[in-house]
Formats: structure tokens, C-alpha cells, sequence
């Protein structure tokens, strides 16, 4: 699958559908419209990044790819069958899974709790059942140690880790749950070099497993050219840029969103 | 992935933390062990000033406050971990209590449907008190606290405010509150299987889940609204049992039973062995010492010859200093000072 990694800009129709594609999809929370008319598409093992200002609707975008809200119109399909999301537990069923920007991580629960909330490893009989803590204490030891993230104890609690740990846990526990798509609202966010490093490292690794595709959301343009294969900005609730990163670059994408400023404060001004 | 090895780590904790820190860590992990160390001091002090603390007829008079105050605790404890509060558990306790009556009473039924009868009102409160918390949106402080009023009042107008005797024969007050110590196995029964069930099983995991972060817990697909009203109907649904185990045990049933003290007390014990108020956080065992350490307090003025008043200010002098505790145990392991590892 390697070979759709290296050539992104292949824009012949091919056999496989998308892995998730979008068509005019509006959505707006009382008065205030978040996306105007979106239409997007996800190919089989790309990395798609999606960029944008504060408020142009990506993380309302990712919220409903994911199930969480529900768009006003609008169509969904994912490897080409049309779905209509009803929860997140729906979209995870159709293998859609997200590392949200608040990474949806539990202080007070440990690691291991965390690494299973709502997909607890059970055992017992018929509606008697019990969760299995072992088990998934030393899965999830596995999966951190599997990507290189070394974290004490499975016991701790999540409130003491740092933000690149909780980012690990929170990308761990999505890359272990036979998700084929992942959609990671800002994974980069509130990070230091170091630990942003890791981040990048981990979602280049998924990458190369190329059964996976994947939606990454992120502010810094370098590091979108690290990650992704294309890229997509978003502006007031639409799509206005799509262009493979190997035929793009951050001069031009700079230039591309200081433009809109400078359209902006003129009509504002 | 070698580069990755060099994961980010958290500030190092002190290695070989001193012993006085380890122990703080103990106890800032495990919070019904500091409650545990009060509750015997309690009992060695109560022991030493009175002549007749360890008397049978005490353990007794212990078991029997204890009891119906931990069943409801229990379900309380359900709530404040996943953020909410019942105030009408205790007029559930004498609301469900009349239905019982009536089922038998006045509709005949047998006496173990009338039983369940009983339940089952409790049960619908809870769902009442859920639905309008959760899926209205009034703050669950404020629905139960309407709800108390609107349940005293039905209790009042359907019991006309006379007090009845207790329906059923003896084999069944044998089993269900007659007789000594039969609401403590009841009560040690709702203990076990509630502390079964929140810390092994996926609901209890859910709960903490819902009162931790509850948009986390709903991105990740946790139903925080089943979860939040499943726990109104639990805690209600117990407070109900309560009431009937009582009934049965005192043999009478009147309309102004339980009440807002018994809820307060309830709510009390679970504060005092260590649930949060903000929830996320709680366990049963904990309140179920709590509810211990009240009963051990009346129990120890009642023979000083100490008067109500003086408990009445020495478990608010308790509750708030255990919730002062809390918060600031929580500030301390938010800077990171006590040991990781459990």
C-alpha cells in the first residue's frame, strides 16, 4: 500500500472508494453557521491535513465525521457505502476513531482505564460480567511499550502525565482499536519540541502500516509537510485549497492564508 | 522507533520518597484509610471515657442507626460521582414506603409484589428526577429539591398523616427487616454489590468516567445520560428499600419517616469517607464508614449524655473539615508531590 504514500497527487479514478468522503455538508449551531458547504475526501492510506484559522470550523468538521454532532444536510460515505452517523459508538463500528483535541482522556482514571473507556475488556457470564483489569493493564502496557512510550505504571493516574504522555495514550488506544480511520483533531497542540517529535514519529509509523487513513488537523505548517500527503484549508466553513504537499509548499500556503487576512481587514476595514 | 524511546517523561518524583510522604501518598490514594484511622479513634476514645461503649445492646444500637443510612448512602454515592445529588431520597424512603402499604393494603397484593411495588416507585422517582435533570437540563440540586416537597406532600395527602402497622406475615419480616441485625445483612448486602459494581464493572467505570470529564467521557462514547439516570434510578430505587426494610423492622409506618435528615446524614457519610463533591471520584466503603463514624459519635454523646445539638455541630464541624481535606489533598496531587505508583 506503500505506494499510495508516495504518489498523493494520483488523481486517475481508481477501484478503491474513498475511505471517508463528504458532499455539501452544512452545519450551524443556532445563529451561527460552522460549516457553510463542505465537500471533502479522504483516499485509502493517505494523510490528509487539514488546516485553518481558530473558528473555521475544523474541529466541527471532525465532530461530525466522527459521529458527535449530526449535520444539518449534507451526504457521508465511508469506503463508499452512504452512512448516516447516529453516536460515536456508531461511527467506531464503521471503523472511524478519533484522538480528539481535549484528547477525551478521564484525570482521574488510570492509565489503563483510560487506554479502555468504552471498550473495556470483560469476562463473565451473559449479562454478568466484570471487567478484567489484568488483561487490559498489560495490553496497554503492550500497545505504549509497542510505540515507544515508556510510562511508569499502568496504575497511575492520567492527571500526572505530561501532554506529550496523554497524547501517546489518547493516539494508542485509537491505533488499537481496528480503526482503518483515524481523524486527529490537533494532536500537536500544546506541546514542546520534543514531545511534538514523538507525536509526529508515531503518526509517520502508522502511516507506513498503510491500512490506515487518516485526518490529521494542525496549525503548524511544517509540520503538516511532515505528515501529510495533501492538505485542505478550511475557511469560513468551506473548503478553498486542495493540493497534494509535494506540489504546494509553506511559502505558498503562507502566502495563501496571509491573502485572506488582508481581503478580510480591507472589507473589514 | 528509537528516537521515540526517549519518550517524555513527567517531572521525576523524589525516588525514595521520605517515609512521611510515602505515608501521605497512602492516604492521599487510598482516603477511606484516613477515615478508617478516625473512625477508631473515635471508638478508643468513646471507649475510654464511657463505661458501657462495648456493650451488645450498642453494637446493636450502632447497626440499626447504620443500616438504612448506608443503604441510601450507597446510592448517593452513585450520584455525586457522576456529578449529581438526590436531596429526595429521604422522602423516597417514606413515599415508597406507603406504596408498600397500599399495594398490600389496600390492592391486596402479596405481600413480596407489594415488595416490588414499592420498589418500583422508588424506581420511577429516580427516572422522574433523571430525566428532568439530565434531559431538561435543571440542575439535579434543584429537582430534587422541588421533588422533596412534591413527595412529602403526596405522602401526606395519601397517608392522611396517621401512622399504620406494617403489613405481612412473619416469615417474611424474618427475611426482610424483623428480627436483629436483618437490615445490617441487608445493608452489608447493598454494600458488597455496589462496591462490585463500581469498581468492577463497566457501569462503575462509566460513572467515574461521567463525573471525571464528562465530554470526555461522551467523545468516547460513554452514554452519559443513561449513565446519569441509571444512577437517579439506583439511588432511589435504594432509598425505597431502606424505607421498607425500616418499616418492617419498627413494625409502623408513618408519613413524616426519613426525610431530609436521613438524606442529609446519607450525604454526609459519603462526604465524610471521601467522595467528592465535584464528582469523579468517591467509593462506597469509604461512605460506609462514614455512616460508622456518625453512628459511633451518636452512639458516644448519647452515653456522655451529650445532647443532639452538640452532634448536630460536631458533624458540621466534620464535614466541612473533611471536604476542606479533600481539596486540598486534590491541589496537592495536582502539583505532583506524593509518589506515583500505587
Amino acid at each position: 500500500m506503500s505506494e499510495l504514500a508516495v504518489q498523493p497527487d494520483d488523481r486517475t479514478p481508481r477501484a478503491e472508494p474513498d475511505a471517508i468522503r463528504v458532499e455539501n455538508i452544512r452545519k450551524s449551531f443556532g445563529v451561527v453557521t460552522a460549516l457553510e458547504d463542505v465537500s471533502l475526501n479522504l483516499r485509502p492510506g493517505e494523510v490528509l491535513g487539514l488546516i485553518g484559522d481558530n473558528g473555521a470550523g475544523k474541529s466541527t468538521l471532525i465532530k461530525i465525521l466522527t459521529g458527535f454532532h449530526k449535520p444539518d444536510s449534507g451526504r457521508m460515505f465511508v469506503h463508499g457505502e452512504e452512512v448516516q452517523l447516529k453516536s460515536v459508538t456508531h461511527a467506531r463500528s464503521l471503523g472511524i476513531d478519533t484522538v480528539f483535541q481535549d484528547l477525551a482522556l478521564v484525570p482521574g482514571l488510570s492509565v489503563y482505564h483510560n487506554m479502555f473507556l468504552n471498550r473495556e475488556i470483560t469476562r463473565g457470564v451473559g449479562p454478568l460480567r466484570f471487567l478484567n483489569n489484568r488483561a487490559m493493564r498489560n495490553r496497554s502496557r503492550e500497545y505504549l511499550e509497542a510505540i515507544g512510550v515508556r510510562i511508569q505504571s499502568m496504575d497511575a493516574e492520567v492527571a500526572r502525565m505530561s501532554g506529550g504522555q496523554r497524547q501517546a495514550i489518547a493516539i494508542a488506544r485509537t491505533t488499537h482499536s481496528n480503526a482503518t480511520i483515524i481523524l486527529l483533531d490537533e494532536p500537536l497542540a500544546a506541546m514542546g519540541a520534543r514531545e511534538g517529535a514523538l507525536i509526529i514519529e508515531l503518526i509517520t509509523e502508522l502511516k507506513k502500516r498503510g491500512d490506515v487513513s487518516m485526518i490529521v488537523i494542525a496549525h503548524n505548517y511544517v509540520h503538516v509537510f511532515e505528515m501529510c500527503d495533501r492538505v485542505n484549508l478550511l475557511r469560513n466553513g468551506r473548503i478553498v485549497f486542495d493540493k497534494p504537499t509535494n506540489e504546494t509548499s509553506v511559502a505558498e500556503l503562507t502566502s495563501i492564508v496571509a491573502e485572506e487576512y488582508r481581503v478580510r481587514n480591507t472589507q473589514a476595514g | 522507533m528509537t528516537e521515540a524511546a526517549t519518550a517524555p517523561r513527567p517531572p521525576e518524583p523524589p525516588q525514595r520518597a521520605s517515609l512521611g510522604w510515602r505515608v501521605a501518598g497512602a492516604f492521599a490514594r487510598r482516603r477511606e484509610a484516613s477515615i478508617g484511622v478516625v473512625l477508631i479513634g473515635l471508638v478508643v476514645y468513646f471507649s475510654l471515657r464511657t463505661d458501657a461503649f462495648f456493650g451488645q445492646e450498642n453494637a446493636r444500637v450502632i447497626a440499626e442507626f447504620s443500616a438504612p443510612i448506608a443503604i441510601i448512602a450507597a446510592g448517593e454515592v452513585m450520584l455525586l460521582i457522576c456529578g449529581e445529588i438526590d436531596l429526595s431520597a429521604g422522602n423516597v424512603y417514606a413515599f415508597s414506603t406507603w406504596i408498600f402499604y397500599f399495594a398490600s393494603h389496600s390492592w391486596g397484593l402479596p405481600i413480596w409484589l407489594a415488595v416490588i411495588v414499592g420498589l418500583l416507585s422508588g424506581s420511577l422517582v429516580g427516572v422522574v428526577n433523571g430525566v428532568v435533570t439530565v434531559f431538561v437540563g435543571v440542575p439535579s440540586f434543584i429537582t430534587t429539591l422541588g421533588m422533596i416537597f412534591l413527595l412529602n406532600g403526596l405522602t401526606l395527602i395519601m397517608s392522611g398523616a396517621f401512622p399504620v402497622e406494617t403489613p405481612g406475615g412473619s416469615t417474611f419480616f424474618k427475611f426482610f427487616g424483623g428480627g436483629a441485625y436483618v437490615t445490617v445483612y441487608w445493608a452489608l448486602g447493598v454494600i458488597v454489590a455496589m462496591t462490585i459494581l463500581l469498581n468492577r464493572t463497566r457501569w462503575g467505570l462509566h460513572t467515574l468516567a461521567t463525573g471525571g470529564n464528562l465530554i470526555g467521557a461522551s467523545e468516547s462514547g460513554v452514554n452519559v445520560r443513561r449513565i446519569k439516570v441509571g444512577n437517579f434510578v439506583l439511588c432511589s430505587t435504594l432509598a425505597a428499600l431502606a424505607g421498607i426494610l425500616e418499616s418492617v423492622r419498627i413494625t409502623s409506618i408513618q408519613a413524616l419517616q426519613g426525610g431530609t435528615q436521613l438524606m442529609f446524614y446519607a450525604v454526609a457519610a459519603a462526604v465524610i469517607g471521601g467522595t467528592s463533591l465535584f464528582g469523579g471520584s468517591g467509593t462506597i466503603i469509604g461512605a460506609a464508614i462514614g455512616v460508622l463514624v456518625l453512628a459511633v459519635l451518636n452512639l458516644g454523646f448519647t452515653l456522655q449524655g451529650i445532647n443532639a445539638y452538640t452532634f448536630d455541630l460536631v458533624l458540621g464541624i466534620a464535614i466541612i473539615a473533611s471536604m476542606a481535606f479533600n481539596v486540598t489533598l486534590e491541589r496537592i496531587r495536582q502539583s505532583g508531590r506524593l509518589g506515583t505508583s500505587r
